[in-house]
């Protein structure tokens, strides 16, 4: 049963190449249907892998998955790559997840992006299916060569839909810039894959798990923040993050998919999957808990001030990122991949949800001009307002488990990373609730034209959000902690893959007083956010710090000013003195010199006859003189050198 | 007769060719000039194949050796007769188009 894996990522293809070559030929709901069908076929057989893999694991509890060989990738004498799937317990919950999120999403697109003509229409069915058969080749893939195929062809995919209205430039800049970005982070993926090629000459996960032993201190800590480094690139952390906001330049249900289902989390998938490796290398795991923290903090505090609606979503992907790389800093695997998966429901329905608010008025995303669409889109406001809750972490909701289970390693690991967890907990909820307040509460300050056309979106766009309520509600179920009378079912699933976790001890009176802290403040800051802005929204420009924030800390300008601008010198200067003085110099002056020399050589042939005879002769003569001294040439030539 | 003795009047006759070839510019006496350094070429083969054929008639009386240098001298007349004969007749057809035989007059190609 188990060689049903290969067709998981198959009908995501096969939907790709049909979409792909027939886009213009087929009609707008063939194309819909192909596109959700592939991926709803991906879903069974996902469901159908995760339950033998339940049953085997029931059976043969702590046995590893076999993984399944499709053919040799790469052979030559004795290195040997196989293009391998492994289906097991981490990689079947990614698929779920991917599969699920990614179909309630094509569901959607067929409806908010009806308005495309159906070329497009064709076209982003396309990059969607690819962008989903991609991201399951990374999760399936049981070496990091095949990881990597799906790695990059996700970095593709999100440059082809980022830039899928390529009309505008301002999108195809923001295309470019998340590519650049991820190829940065790729190279570090790639010398880390080399790197262990090197040292233990297989890059398949049982065996370089298995061999660790042979890896020095130094290789290990290289190659784990070499990957690190790729991860950052591919889920948005400092300093290679500013991709993820532009990202937003693609239509809506894109970001959904980017930032729930697949594309960001493949960096956590990546380092949960590697989790042995980090587990030894104590120093990358700093560095790991450090940068997510830094980068929790710092796109919160951004996402106080912006004003675009996905914006806001956007730097809370950043910052809920931050939070996952933080508790894989601490050791709490299980925790960051259950945040993966809280998140992937709470944020496909927050981005989805603005989806429909956008659609409702007409491409507007400025949440200064929306403002009371409680009234008009009422089963839109009711899942975002789930949304809100969740991603708050406030309890029952799915976010609150997960958020707190990282929050609770990272106590036991320094209660100073919980206190700067907790404080960015609570700027969560305030962001969140002050584009709740300022979007939904208060008076509609659009246009009225856009007031006349205000409608709840059709059902193919609110039955996905329904879905994703009901899972971002219930979804912290699967793992409810034992301190709250649960047994963390997540934690016993994954714990054939996540070998290595840090248990850690607290009192349960602790647990219970860092729950009720972080509680307490989600609440408050809601609260607070809500009360501040249902009636009087921030309407005027910021100033002050207000305005740097706005601003995204000038990081941009940052880049610009200490990256980009100096290449872009550098670069003229290769053109300008380097090429054009120098190359085309050399070039040139080959010609130049040609040209002169055959002019005056030319000069020569007078059309005299007699002079022509004249040089005859003379040369002979000369020759004769050669010939008869040759001894006296020879020896002076001799003296010379 | 000392080889010497026509050795150094062929070079003059040759000496004499060239120079004429070369400082004058009727192509008549350039042509006739020519011809001097082929007779030059001739005399001297002729001296040679003698001298040759005469050392070696010395120890054998029938030998043929130093004829080849003779039948030299008969393929440069016939080579000699035939140029003539075309030469001639370009210098004719030279003198009907520019009523001249100066060669440096026929200097049109240039440019």
């Amino acid at each position: 049963m188990s060689n049903l894996v290969f067709l998981v990522p198959l009908f995501p293809l096969l939907g790709f190449l049909i979409n792909g070559l027939f886009r213009k030929s087929l009609s707008k709901p063939m194309i819909g249907v192909i596109g959700c069908g592939a991926l709803l076929a991906s879903f069974v057989v996902s469901a159908i892998l995760f339950g033998n893999v339940a049953a085997a694991n029931r059976l043969h509890p702590g046995q590893p998955i076999p993984a399944t060989v499709l053919f040799d990738f790469i052979n030559v004498s004795s290195f040997k790559i196989q293009f391998a799937f492994l289906a097991d317990q981490l990689s079947c919950l990614f698929l779920l997840i991917i599969t699920g999120i990614g179909f309630l999403i094509h569901l959607y697109s067929t409806s908010y992006m009806h308005e495309e003509p159906t070329e497009h229409y064709g076209r982003y069915f396309a990059y969607l299916n690819l962008f989903v058969f991609s991201m399951l080749l990374l999760v399936l893939g049981a070496n990091y060569l095949v990881m990597f195929i799906g790695w990059e062809g996700v970095g593709l995919c999100s440059y082809l839909l980022i830039g899928f209205w390529f009309k505008n430039d301002n999108y195809n800049y923001a295309a470019k810039k998340a590519f650049v970005m991820n190829r940065i982070g790729d190279l570090g993926f790639l010398l880390a894959m080399f790197w262990l090629l090197a040292k233990l000459g297989t890059v398949d996960y049982n065996q370089v798990f298995a061999k660790t032993a042979l890896l020095s201190k130094t290789d290990i800590t290289a190659i784990t923040l070499l990957f690190f480094v790729g991860a950052a690139g591919k889920s948005a952390q400092i300093p290679l993050y500013t991709w993820l906001p532009d990202a937003m330049a693609g239509p809506t249900p894109v970001s959904a998919l980017i930032h729930a289902a697949t594309m960001v989390t493949a960096g956590i998938y990546m380092i949960a999957r590697s989790n042995v490796l980090y587990s030894l290398a104590e120093c990358t795991q700093h560095v790991i808990a450090i940068i997510g923290l830094a980068t929790a903090l710092f796109a919160a505090t951004i996402a106080i001030k912006q004003n675009d609606i996905k914006k806001v979503l956007a730097y809370s992907t950043v910052s809920q990122l931050g939070y996952m790389f933080l508790g894989l800093g601490v050791g709490a695997y299980t925790g960051a991949v259950f945040h993966v998966m809280t998140h992937a429901f709470f944020k496909a329905l927050l981005f989805l949800g603005a989806g429909s608010v956008i659609h409702a008025m007409h491409h507007e995303q400025d949440i200064r001009n929306m403002g009371g669409l409680k009234k008009y889109l009422p089963k839109t406001h009711l899942t975002f307002l789930l949304g809100c809750l969740a991603i708050a972490g406030i309890p029952p909701f799915s976010g609150f488990f997960s958020k707190d289970e990282i929050l609770a390693a990272a106590y036991a690991h320094s209660p100073i990373y919980w206190g700067i967890g907790v404080a960015t907990a609570a700027l969560t909820a305030f962001y969140m609730f002050r584009l709740y307040a300022t979007t939904f509460l208060g008076n509609f300050r659009g246009t009225h034209d856009q007031q006349h056309h205000l409608h709840e979106s059709p059902a193919a766009m609110t039955i996905p959000l329904m879905v994703l309520a009901l899972l971002s509600v219930s979804g912290g179920f699967a793992g409810v902690p034992e301190v709250l009378g649960g047994d963390h079912q997540l934690h016993g699933w994954l714990s054939g893959v996540i070998t290595s976790e840090k248990t850690h001890h607290l009192e349960h009176s602790t647990e219970y007083l860092l729950m009720g802290v972080s509680v307490a403040l989600a609440v408050l800051a809601s609260v607070f956010a809500i009360s501040r802005y249902s009636k009087k929204p921030e309407l005027q420009e910021a100033t002050g710090l207000g305005k740097v924030l706005q601003n995204k800390w000038y990081i941009d300008e940052l880049y610009d000013a200490v990256i980009v601008k100096p290449l872009l010198k550098l670069a003229d200067v290769l053109k300008n003195v380097v090429e054009k003085s120098g190359i085309d110099g050399i070039v040139n002056g080959v010609g130049k010199f040609v040209h002169y020399s055959s002019r005056q050589l030319r000069l020569l042939q007078s059309g005299l006859v007699g002079s022509y005879i004249l040089v005859i002769v003379l040369s002979i003569v000369v020759l004769f003189l050669v010939f008869w001294n040759q001894s006296i040439i020879l020896q002076f030539v001799q003296k010379i050198f | 007769m000392p080889i010497q003795y026509y050795i150094a009047l062929a070079s003059c006759l040759f000496c004499i060719g060239i120079v004429g070839v070369l400082v004058r510019r009727n192509a008549i006496i350039i042509f006739m000039c020519i011809e001097l350094m082929l007779n030059a070429v001739n005399l001297l083969l002729v001296a040679f194949s003698k001298m040759y054929h005469g050392g070696a008639a010395l120890s054998n009386a029938t030998t043929t050796a130093g004829v080849d240098g003779q039948l030299f001298v008969f393929f440069i007349m016939v080579v000699a007769a035939a140029e003539v004969s075309v030469g001639l007749a370009v210098i004719v057809m030279m003198y009907r188009n520019v009523h001249s035989v100066d060669v440096n007059f026929l200097n049109r190609l240039k440019n």
